[in-house]
C-alpha cells in the first residue's frame, strides 16, 4: 500500500511539471490555436538560463528562478515575434512549421554553441529525506510541487483577476470581437507566450534541480507528453491542463513501477490516441456545434 | 486520348529517359564513384517517401509528423522477411508485407484522428511513429537498439530509379483522378466539400494511407540498400528531414519535391562536416521561407514541359497548376 502512495507521490512531482509545461501549450492552442512545438525547448532554455544564474553568477536558487522565468519570458514574446507574428494571416500549417523550425533551430543551436553533452546541474540546494511511515519525500519533491502549485494559483489570478487576463480570455474566445472592443490582440497574445515561456522555464529548472542533468534535447519528449496533458485535460481550458498534466505523471510513475518502464513512452501517446478517439474535446472539455 | 496529350506524356517519358541515361552515363565513367552513387540512391528513396508525405501534407492538408514510423515499418519488413527469405521474390514480398502492414496501421490511426478537424493528427502521427520505434526497440524478432545486420542487398539505383519514377508518376496520376480532386476539395474547402456529398474523412484517410505506403516502399527500399536496420534511423529526425524537403519544395508541388529532394541530397553531402550547424541552418532557412513564401519554395505550382514546350497560349486543361 505505501509503494503505491509513494509511485502517486512521485507521479505527483512529475506531473508537476508536466502540468507546467501544459499550462503553456494549452493558453497558446486557446488565443491563436498553434501547437507551439518550441514550447519544450523554451522548457530547455529555462533549464540553461537555471544553469547560468547558479554556476555562473552564483545565485540563490529561487532568485535564479525566478530571473530564468523572466529570461525565458522575454524570449517567449521574442520567438513569438519573429517566427509566429508574420504567419497570423498564413495557413496554420505554415505556423505550425515555423514553430518546428524554432524548435529545430533552438535544439541545434545550443548543441552547437554548448556541446550536445549533458551537462550536471548544480546542487543549489542540498537533498534532505523525509519519512513519514513508509513513505519517503525529498525537500526537492516538496520545492517542486509547491513552486508549481503557486504559479498555478498566480496564473488563475492573472487570467481571472486583471486586465491583461481579461484580454486574453476574450482573444481566445473571438478575436475579431475582441479587436472590436479595443483590445489590443498582438499584445495580449505577446503576453501569453510571455506567462507560458515563463511557466515552461519554471518546469525546466525544477527538473534540473530535480535529475540533476540537462541537455539541448531535453524538451523534445516532456514537450509533447505535455501536450499530451493538455489535450487531455481539455486544450484551451487552463484547469485542464493542470489537471492533465498531474493524471499522465502519474500514469507514467505507475507504468514503470508494474515494470513496463521500456513501454512508459509509448502509453502516454496510446492514451492520446484513445482521447481523440472517445473524448477529443478532452476530460474538461465540452462539446461545441460546429458552426459554419 | 487525344494527339496533343501522347505527344506531352512523350516528352516527359523523353526527359526522364535523358536522366537515366545521363546518370548511366557517369556511372560508366565513374565520374561520381561509389559515393556519389549512394547519395544518388538516397535521393531517391527520400524522393518516394516525401511524395508520399506531400501527398499527405500538400494535397489533402493533413499535418503528418509520423513519416518515419511507416517508414520504419517498411524497413523492418524487409529487414525480417528479406533475410528469411533471401531471393529477390523474397524482397518483393517484403516490400509489399511492409505496405501492407504500414496501410492497416495507417488506416487505424487515421480513421479516428482525421474525423477531428485541427491539428490532431501532427501530434497523433508523431506519437503513433514513437509507438512504433518503441515497440520495435522492445521486440525480440526486431533485435532491441542494435538492429538487424547483413539484410540482402537487392536495390540499385536503377531500381531506386524506376521506383521513383513510378511513385512520382502514380501521384501525379492519382491527383488528377476523381478520387485526387475530392482529396484537394476537401483541402480546399471543408465545408464546401461536404456540402457537396464529399465523405470529407474518407478522402482524408485515402490520401494518408497512400502516403504511408509510398513511405514504408521508402524505408524498404532503403534497408536493403544500406543492408542494415536500427531504431535510431527512423526517429523524428527522419520525419522532419522529409517533411523539410515537401515544405521547401512546396506545399502541395510535385516537381517542388523532386527539386529540393535533389537540391538537399547533394547539400547534405556538402555540408556534412558541419554538424548541428548544418541542422541550425537547415531550421533557419525554414522559419525564413515559412514567413516570406508560407506555400514553400513554388508555392503549389508545377514545372511543366507543356508549357515550356508546347504552349500556345490556349489549352490549360490537363495542367494542374494553380497559379494561373
Amino acid at each position: 500500500m505505501s509503494s503505491i502512495i509513494q509511485q502517486l507521490i512521485n507521479g505527483l512531482i512529475l506531473g508537476s511539471v508536466y502540468a507546467l509545461l501544459a499550462l503553456g501549450y494549452t493558453m497558446v492552442y486557446g488565443i491563436i490555436k498553434l501547437i507551439n512545438f518550441a514550447h519544450g525547448d523554451v522548457y530547455m532554455l529555462g533549464a540553461y538560463f537555471g544553469y547560468f544564474f547558479i554556476k555562473v553568477m552564483h545565485f540563490n536558487f529561487f532568485i535564479a528562478l525566478v530571473l530564468s522565468m523572466f529570461v525565458s519570458a522575454l524570449l517567449g514574446m521574442l520567438i513569438e515575434f519573429i517566427a509566429y507574428r508574420p504567419l497570423r494571416q498564413s495557413p496554420r500549417i505554415a505556423v505550425l512549421i515555423s514553430a518546428l523550425g524554432v524548435s529545430f533551430l533552438l535544439e541545434n543551436g545550443m548543441s552547437y554553441l554548448y556541446g550536445s553533452d549533458k551537462r550536471a546541474f548544480p546542487q543549489a540546494i542540498k537533498t534532505i529525506q523525509y519519512h513519514f511511515g513508509g513513505i519517503q519525500i525529498s525537500n526537492i519533491q516538496l520545492i517542486i510541487i509547491s513552486t508549481a502549485v503557486t504559479l498555478m494559483i498566480v496564473l488563475t489570478i492573472i487570467v481571472k483577476r486583471t486586465k491583461m487576463g481579461r484580454a486574453m480570455r476574450a482573444v481566445s474566445a473571438d478575436q475579431e470581437a475582441a479587436v472590436l472592443m479595443g483590445i489590443n490582440v498582438n499584445r495580449t497574445i505577446s503576453f501569453t507566450f510571455a506567462i507560458g515561456s515563463a511557466l515552461a522555464a519554471a518546469g525546466g529548472v525544477l527538473i534540473g534541480l530535480y535529475y540533476n542533468n540537462i541537455d539541448p534535447l531535453m524538451g523534445m519528449t516532456p514537450g509533447i507528453k505535455a501536450f499530451v496533458a493538455a489535450v487531455l485535460g481539455g486544450i484551451g481550458i487552463i484547469p485542464g491542463a493542470a489537471l492533465g498534466g498531474w493524471l499522465i505523471g502519474i500514469l507514467e510513475t505507475l507504468t514503470q513501477a508494474v515494470g513496463l518502464s521500456d513501454y512508459k513512452d509509448a502509453v502516454v501517446y496510446g492514451i492520446l490516441i484513445v482521447i481523440l478517439l472517445f473524448k477529443p474535446t478532452g476530460i474538461l472539455g465540452k462539446n461545441k456545434r460546429e458552426k459554419v | 486520348m487525344d494527339k496533343a496529350h501522347i505527344k506531352y506524356t512523350l516528352s516527359w517519358a523523353t526527359l526522364v529517359l535523358m536522366i537515366f541515361v545521363f546518370i548511366y552515363v557517369t556511372t560508366i565513367f565513374d565520374v561520381i564513384g561509389q559515393y556519389g552513387m549512394t547519395t544518388i540512391v538516397l535521393i531517391g528513396i527520400n524522393l518516394i517517401a516525401a511524395v508520399g508525405l506531400n501527398l499527405v501534407i500538400g494535397m489533402s492538408g493533413q499535418f503528418s509528423l509520423g513519416h518515419a514510423g511507416f517508414m520504419a515499418i517498411g524497413a523492418y519488413a524487409t529487414a525480417l522477411v528479406s533475410s528469411a527469405i533471401p531471393s529477390i521474390y523474397g524482397f518483393i514480398i517484403s516490400l509489399i508485407v511492409g505496405i501492407m502492414v504500414s496501410g492497416v496501421i495507417a488506416l487505424a490511426v487515421g480513421l479516428p484522428t482525421l474525423r477531428l478537424s485541427g491539428d490532431y493528427l501532427a501530434i497523433a502521427t508523431l506519437g503513433v511513429a514513437e509507438i512504433i520505434r518503441i515497440i520495435i526497440i522492445n521486440m525480440k524478432s526486431t533485435r532491441g537498439a542494435a538492429g538487424i545486420f547483413g539484410i540482402p542487398n537487392f536495390v540499385n539505383w536503377q531500381v531506386v530509379f524506376g521506383l521513383s519514377v513510378v511513385a512520382i508518376v502514380f501521384v501525379v496520376n492519382f491527383v488528377r483522378s476523381t478520387t485526387g480532386q475530392a482529396i484537394i476539395a476537401v483541402r480546399d474547402n471543408e465545408i464546401a466539400a461536404e456540402s457537396l456529398g464529399i465523405n470529407t474523412t474518407k478522402y482524408k484517410v485515402i490520401a494518408f494511407v497512400l502516403g504511408a505506403m509510398l513511405a514504408a516502399i521508402a524505408g524498404g527500399l532503403r534497408a536493403s540498400f544500406i543492408q542494415s536496420v536500427s531504431p535510431q534511423d527512423y526517429t523524428f529526425m527522419q520525419s522532419i528531414t522529409i517533411l523539410i524537403i515537401v515544405v521547401l519544395g512546396g506545399i502541395g508541388s510535385i516537381s517542388g519535391t523532386v527539386v529540393t529532394a535533389i537540391v538537399l541530397g547533394i547539400l547534405d553531402v556538402i555540408l556534412q562536416n558541419f554538424g548541428s550547424l548544418r541542422m541550425v541552418i537547415y531550421a533557419l532557412v525554414l522559419i525564413i521561407v515559412m514567413i516570406f513564401r508560407p506555400k514553400g519554395l513554388l508555392g503549389t505550382s508545377e514545372f511543366s514541359l507543356k508549357k515550356i514546350l508546347f504552349d500556345s497560349g490556349g489549352d490549360h486543361g490537363n495542367n494542374n497548376s494553380k497559379n494561373q
